[in-house]
């Protein structure tokens, strides 16, 4: 068995004040981004893929439904827009949003990462391995290859 | 111009009153036509959805603080139930108004050492996996089989939310040798009592299996998972009160986030309904902290317990295809 220091205090260890630091810089900055993005949209400042006044049409279908038909009538792509291909359409208000989206969905791996330097540092390589594997795990969400549907 | 602006003011004042007394009038949320991929004409004007959405919301923030419950749980089976809004939908924006919540907290929580990274991080790693698995499972049934497993689940909680005992400070005699060589452990000092209260835990492997369908459920119908973490972590892991509470709400900005990117991929953002859900929810819960100081929690307990009641119902028979109310 590894010999682990964990010292019994308090305050809170190195890692979990650098993990809430991040975190909390990652929160506050895809909040004020969604708040901007947001306006950008709805004050039409930025042209919509799906013009404003017509989603409403839209969001009661099922999701795959709905990808087909805001394909067919307003992207013309040959695949449906489903994972990492928003990234396209970021000069369009609706899905500018999907930015600080996704900076709130990914402050948590870049967190993960964070930590694992510091966790072998002290030994405690077990949860250095939990914190890398827990960064995969979320990285490979995060990537697309797993999505599946109706 | 201003008959047709009292006109639309008139409609919204009536949603809103409808959603607060969750009124069958709601019921007419269907999926007509969802087979269609060219949508029916809307008469309703694209920003009363959003507005309405947001006012709800802002309700729901509140009334979550009050009752002690998550965003998550009362958002899905409510705006699923009472909206026009596919389920898919909902479930991805219920995580994302989770995930949001749990990201608001998750720092303070961490830096008073409430929250425990050591009890977190081994939790984090099954929930967080299993929720990309019912997140993929729930994104591939039937929406009608994922309305009924909604609302027999929303009904389970609240029977778990009637019967369930907390335990301030359970007694763990002995930790267990997992916990053990992890180092599960922690002390934290108690404002009310002015101590420092050493803690460790027990039946991890139990609890760490627990999880397993935990996070499967948060991924599946979006829910969040603060309902089930905390009896898990305080009662049979043995964790205190409020580091299970302050864990169990870190915790979800992990098992959440794993979820949120299987349903994002998917296409199941729609940021006119995610931006004002997360407004609104972080508004009442800001005013809702407020209001506790003076509030029954008791009585509100009661009244999430009876919404959640009637919600869970209304998902059980839209799934079966029963026009209830």
């Amino acid at each position: 068995m590894e010999k682990l220091t964990v010292k019994m205090s308090t305050k809170a260890t190195d890692e979990q004040l650098l993990y809430a630091t991040i975190l909390e810089k990652g929160m506050l900055v895809g909040l004020v981004l969604m708040f901007i993005t947001f306006a950008l949209y709805v004050f039409r400042i930025m042209p919509a893929a799906v013009p404003l006044a017509e989603i409403s049409g839209y969001w009661s279908q099922p999701v795959h439904d709905y990808l087909v038909a805001i394909n067919t009538n307003f992207l013309h792509w040959d695949h449906l827009p489903t994972g990492w291909a928003w990234i396209k359409l970021i000069g369009k208000g609706d899905f500018l949003n999907f930015i600080p989206i996704a900076i709130l969905s990914g402050v948590t791996i870049m967190c993960y990462l964070a930590i694992v330097p510091g966790l072998f540092r002290r030994g405690d390589k077990a949860y250095a391995i939990m914190a890398l594997a827990e960064a995969a795990i979320l990285a490979l969400a995060a990537s697309g290859l797993l999505a599946v549907g109706h | 111009m201003t008959k047709s602006m009292l006109r639309r003011l008139g409609g919204i004042q009536a949603s809103l009153v409808c959603a607060l007394t969750l009124s069958p009038i709601w019921a007419f949320a269907s999926e007509a036509g969802a087979s269609a991929p060219v949508p029916p004409a809307s008469t309703t004007a694209w920003w009363v959805w959003p507005v309405v959405l947001l006012v709800v919301t802002f309700i729901m923030g509140i009334v979550a603080v009050l009752g002690g419950v998550g965003g998550g749980v009362l958002y899905v089976p409510i705006i699923s139930g009472f909206f026009p809004f596919h389920l898919d939908f909902v479930r991805g924006t219920g995580l994302l108004v989770a995930l949001s919540g749990a990201l608001a907290a998750g720092p303070g929580l961490l830096k008073m050492n409430m929250a425990s990274l050591r009890l977190a991080i081994p939790v984090a790693l099954i929930a967080s996996t299993m929720a990309i698995v019912g997140a993929m499972v729930g994104l591939a049934l039937p929406t009608n089989v994922v309305q009924i497993l909604l609302g027999a689940t929303i009904l389970g909680i609240v029977v778990i939310m009637f019967t369930a005992k907390k335990s301030e400070i359970p007694e763990v005699k002995q930790a267990d040798p997992l916990s053990s060589a992890l180092r599960i452990c922690g002390i934290y000092h108690e404002a009310s009592s002015g101590q420092d209260i050493n803690w460790c835990v027990h039946r991890t492997p139990m609890g760490l299996a627990t999880f397993i369908i935990i996070g499967f459920m948060a991924g599946m119908f979006g829910l969040g998972a603060g309902w089930a973490n905390v009896p898990v972590l305080n009662l049979m892991m043995g964790a205190p009160l409020k580091i299970s509470v302050a864990t169990s709400k870190f915790l979800l900005s992990i098992t959440d986030t794993s979820a949120a990117w299987i349903y994002l991929n998917k296409g199941c953002v729609i940021p006119m309904m995610v931006v004002p859900s997360l407004i609104g929810i972080m508004l009442g819960s800001f005013v809702g902290v407020r209001i506790l100081k003076v509030a029954k929690p008791t009585f509100i307990r009661w009244m999430v317990i009876a919404i959640l009641g009637f919600a869970g119902i209304k998902a059980l028979t839209k799934g079966l295809g029963i026009d209830l109310f």
